[in-house]
């Protein structure tokens, strides 16, 4: 920069041409460079859009799906993966990013896509087996080792003293779970007595210190930083914390009821159909509901959809738990539970009353 | 902690003047100025990036170099140079223009124009990714468009582009404007009136009086191009190895509780910064005398 | 009559609205207002048109709903405390850095623009596991009983850390260039250091200082990846505007979430406004 603003004394119009010269030099390979990160990808590319949980799970995926094509077909196949918060996801597809395919966590998210796009049809659901969800998963507690605060069921969260951490239904599609678990639990315990549904709710809230944005943010808020004495989290990440961050810190408390979590898949056919990669994107997903595709599900402690197709070892370490779900007449599926408890004055803004 | 030495000003300047008179304030007051000074930047600057630093090397170097070994992170980094080296200069050539124009010339209008050119401050980075999404975006103004020209700009690299140079839209026009207004127009009139034409004017006169605080400008422009989140977030599409900038590879790994990598990269991007300063630190030790002198001319 | 209509008409330029006798404003203004207006102009009309399909109603509904102004407030008012801490101590360390020599000022002066390059995700993460009640300060705070992390002074915190280098960068280069004859000459003239001070050195700084406040002010009020880590993100008690714009935008509220923006735009526009009306009346003052 100081170099050049240091004036040429002896010819400033020469001085002034050099410098244009340079810049067109640079600004040219600025647009080579461009260029060729751009459109040098011949070989066939999917994008698979998914929610942040899915990450390990994709990764290995992705790389078995690859080797299995290339062996089939004797093609190259790259699947590149784009991991956010679901909502974000499915917004970003409907502003225009090309996903091949979507693998997101609540079928309300697919279902915007559906509604504001052409490019999935509104029947997206029943194009596959088990609700369009290869892999299913349920909300557990994380605790601190050895359990100091008795925590075993729903009830105990909101026992005087206990600090709970969530993410914000608003923003995360993991909270929704959690939320819709507790109100499961509450609505079964108080036999339908709407108040104390509500009341429970509330008080839940009350518990809550820290609200992060993302269910790996309240994890980190938990394990890192220390705050809270249980996690409410996705069956999967639970373990994976055990996983990451020391089985001697943390216990996996399973409640005896909680809610069936069905993360769907759906093919976008308008962006298949675009980029010609219609035939790769079904396989892609039929790879899912395959047998090796189910065994990594099992494997990241997602539970398989084809039990049958798994090896027996790896379905035992699922805990048994009775499961609602979405479809339950108490919620009556995505759409409408999406907008009576998170739309904007929902059941959510209606009962959220910080402690502080 | 302070030897509490009156430091000369300009550091190429204050070699050719001779020691000047006592002037200073007393030794206690400067050690106590220095003392708080340092004492806050402690606070705020030192102890987080400590933080950052404990974090990247909690397993040691060869960890903290094998996260930039991973092809993702590395793509992250040229995706990041190549954003930062387009905005950069986008903003430097706006940023002089703007400055020439207000603070040399009067006109109706010339507060607004400040305040206009201050707005992309105010906007949240949220807001500001949305604002190129809803142009561009496949329900926006002109993306529908330029889709069918086959031109994606959000998603790709030009969004990624457009969004970082809104961010730092206003950094060296800001930058210059207190400096060339508290410097006044004398040195160009006379220029003027000694029949110098415009371009020699601004690269004779001008600029040779501008030079540091252009060249803080461009370093602040730089750091922020480099580290913005908030934004690129919003029109990145989190494509790995395609479209995350170094920020977004960075919440990527976080996000895979791979602190050190995570923490690794996030330092490397605080001493690419450092280096840049010790570059410019170089620079005025080079280029000073050479300066000064042609501005006195 | 003949002398009437030969006499010149009297000397008087033509009147201009744009005074200044330098040659290159048609270029730069003109630039200016192009890049000026692709850049920012064009997408934030964009912004505004999103809003429109709001209506005035709509517009009065958000504004009295109690949840949208209580994040409203608190991202002005933390962004206020924060660019005042920051023009204190962010001139002091610019004056501190310029005009003292001590050990290690250059790698201080190098360290000032660091809270631009990193992310502001991770300045978030990394204040919030320095104030976590298991941080390195945050358990040198809770026995006191201050509670920094996942609270309205976190928020403040992170915004000093994302502001700092505005009021330093910008007063600095003023405060290098600063002549030294002046500040002799006053002393010569026999005023007190204190006085020299107070009424000749810093004055001058005053805009500069302003600027930074504002700019510091300004990129306050909109900023969201570092206090989320921090703030603890309660609705109504440290849910900072930004965050509500992200939630109405997870509900496809495209709408909802372009108004907040309209409405933190509008109002961080104004104080803008006055602020530069204020800061060019000071230069003139002096």
């Amino acid at each position: 920069m100081t170099t050049a603003s240091i004036p040429s004394r002896t010819a400033p119009t020469g001085f002034a041409l050099r410098r244009l010269r340079d810049l067109a030099i640079v600004a040219t390979a600025f647009g080579v460079v461009l260029g060729t990160t751009i459109f040098a990808r011949a070989d066939t590319t999917l994008l698979n859009v998914s929610y942040d949980p899915t990450r390990e799970f994709y990764k290995e995926v992705n790389q078995a799906f690859a080797a299995e094509w290339k062996a089939k077909t004797g093609e190259t196949v790259t699947i590149r993966a784009s991991h956010g918060g679901s909502g974000k996801q499915a917004r970003s597809v409907i502003d225009g990013l090309d996903a091949d395919v979507v693998t997101l966590a609540l079928a309300a998210d697919i279902d915007a896509i559906a509604k504001t796009t052409s490019k999935i049809p509104a029947d997206w659901q029943k194009r596959l087996p088990h609700n369009s969800s290869p892999y299913t998963s349920t909300i557990l507690f994380l605790v601190k080792k050895g359990n100091p605060k008795g925590i075993t069921d729903w009830g105990d969260l909101v026992k005087p003293g206990v600090e709970v951490i969530t993410p914000n239904p608003k923003t995360s599609g993991g909270a929704r779970w959690n939320y819709l678990a507790a109100w499961a639990w509450a609505a079964k315990t108080y036999g339908g007595d709407d108040a104390k549904v509500r009341a429970y709710v509330t008080e839940l809230f009350r518990h809550v210190p820290v609200l992060d944005t993302g269910a790996r943010g309240s994890t980190t808020t938990f394990a890192q930083r220390g705050l809270g004495d249980v996690l409410l989290a996705w069956e999967n990440e639970a373990y994976l914390v055990f996983d990451e961050f020391g089985a001697g810190k943390f216990d996996i408390v399973v409640p005896p009821y909680s809610i069936l979590a069905e993360p769907p898949v759906a093919l976008v056919d308008g962006n298949v159909d675009a980029k010609g990669t219609r035939r790769q994107a079904e396989a892609f997903l039929a790879f899912l509901y395959s047998e090796t595709g189910q065994s990594l599900a099992a494997k990241h402690h997602y539970r398989p959809s084809r039990p049958e197709a798994v090896d027996k070892a790896l379905l035992d370490r699922f805990p048994k738990v009775e499961l609602i779900s979405i479809d339950d007449p108490l919620f009556g599926g995505w759409t409408k539970a999406q907008a009576f408890h998170f739309g904007d004055g929902g059941t959510f803004d209606q009962l959220y009353k910080p402690a502080r | 902690m302070a030897t509490g030495e009156t430091f000369p000003l300009d550091p190429p300047r204050p070699r050719a003047l001779p020691v000047p008179p006592p002037i200073g304030e007393t030794a206690m007051a400067r050690r106590l100025l220095v003392a708080a000074a340092v004492l806050f930047l402690a606070l705020i600057l030192a102890l987080p990036l400590a933080g950052v630093f404990t974090e990247g090397l909690r397993k040691g170097w060869g960890a903290w170099l094998a996260a930039f070994a991973d092809p993702d992170a590395r793509a992250a980094i040229r995706l990041t140079l190549l954003v930062a080296a387009i905005s950069v200069p986008a903003n430097l050539v706006f940023g002089v223009a703007a400055a020439w124009a207000i603070t040399r010339f009067s006109f109706p209008g010339r507060n607004l124009l400040v305040t206009l050119i201050d707005l992309p401050f105010s906007v949240s980075p949220v807001v500001s990714g949305l604002v190129f999404v809803l142009l561009f975006g496949a329900n926006g103004l002109v993306g529908p468009f330029l889709k069918a020209q086959g031109i994606q700009v959000i998603f790709a690299v030009p969004g990624l582009v457009l969004a970082t140079i809104f961010v730092t839209f206003p950094f060296v026009a800001r930058e210059l404007i207190p400096i060339m207004q508290a410097q006044g127009a004398a040195d160009e009139e006379a220029a003027l009136t000694l029949g110098a034409s415009g371009w020699t004017i601004f690269t004779r006169v001008t600029l040779p009086n501008i030079k540091w605080g252009l060249l803080y400008g461009v370093l602040l422009c730089n750091a922020r191009a480099m580290g913005e989140f908030g934004a690129v977030s919003v029109v990145s599409g989190h494509i790995r190895g395609l479209t995350n900038t170094v920020p977004l590879q960075v919440e990527i790994l976080y996000n895979e509780y791979d602190f050190v990598g995570a923490f690794a990269i996030a330092s490397a991007l605080a001493v690419l910064a450092l280096v840049t300063l010790v570059l410019k630190t170089f620079l005025e030790w080079r280029y000073g005398d050479e300066l000064a002198r042609s501005a006195r001319h | 009559m003949t002398d009437l209509t030969m006499s010149p008409a009297p000397a008087r330029p033509a009147r201009s609205l744009v005074t200044g006798v330098l040659p290159g404003f048609g270029l730069a203004f003109g630039w200016t207002l192009v890049w000026l207006s692709f850049i920012v102009l064009l997408p934030l009309a964009a912004l505004a048109w999103k809003a429109s399909g709001l209506g005035i109603d709509g517009f009065v509904a958000l504004l009295a709903s109690p949840r949208v102004r209580a994040a409203l407030e608190l991202s002005f008012g933390a962004a206020l405390i924060a660019a005042l801490i920051n023009a204190v101590f962010g001139v002091l360390v610019a004056w501190v850095l310029t005009r003292y020599r001590f050990p290690g000022r250059s790698l201080v002066d190098a360290a000032v623009d660091l809270p631009f390059a990193l992310p502001t995700a991770v300045a978030g993460i990394t204040l919030a596991a320095l104030f976590a009640r298991n941080g390195w300060l945050g358990g040198l705070l809770a026995p006191l009983g201050i509670e920094v992390a996942y609270s309205r002074a976190g928020v403040v915190v992170a915004l000093v850390f994302v502001g700092l280098p505005f009021v330093v960068r910008t007063v600095q280069p003023l405060l290098a260039d600063f002549d030294r004859e002046v500040e002799e000459a006053a002393a010569t003239l026999g005023a007190s250091r204190a006085a020299t001070v107070f009424r000749v050195l810093l004055p001058p700084l005053v805009p500069a200082a302003l600027t930074g406040f504002t700019l510091a002010f300004a990129r306050g009020v909109g900023e969201y990846g570092s206090i989320v880590f921090i703030a603890g993100n309660m609705p109504g008690v440290t849910e900072i505007a930004p965050l509500l714009v992200v939630i109405k935008l997870e509900e496809f509220d495209y709408v909802g979430a372009t108004g907040i923006a309209v409405v933190m735009l509008a109002v961080s526009f104004a104080l803008l406004f006055a602020i530069n009306a204020l800061q060019h009346w000071t230069e003139k003052r002096w």
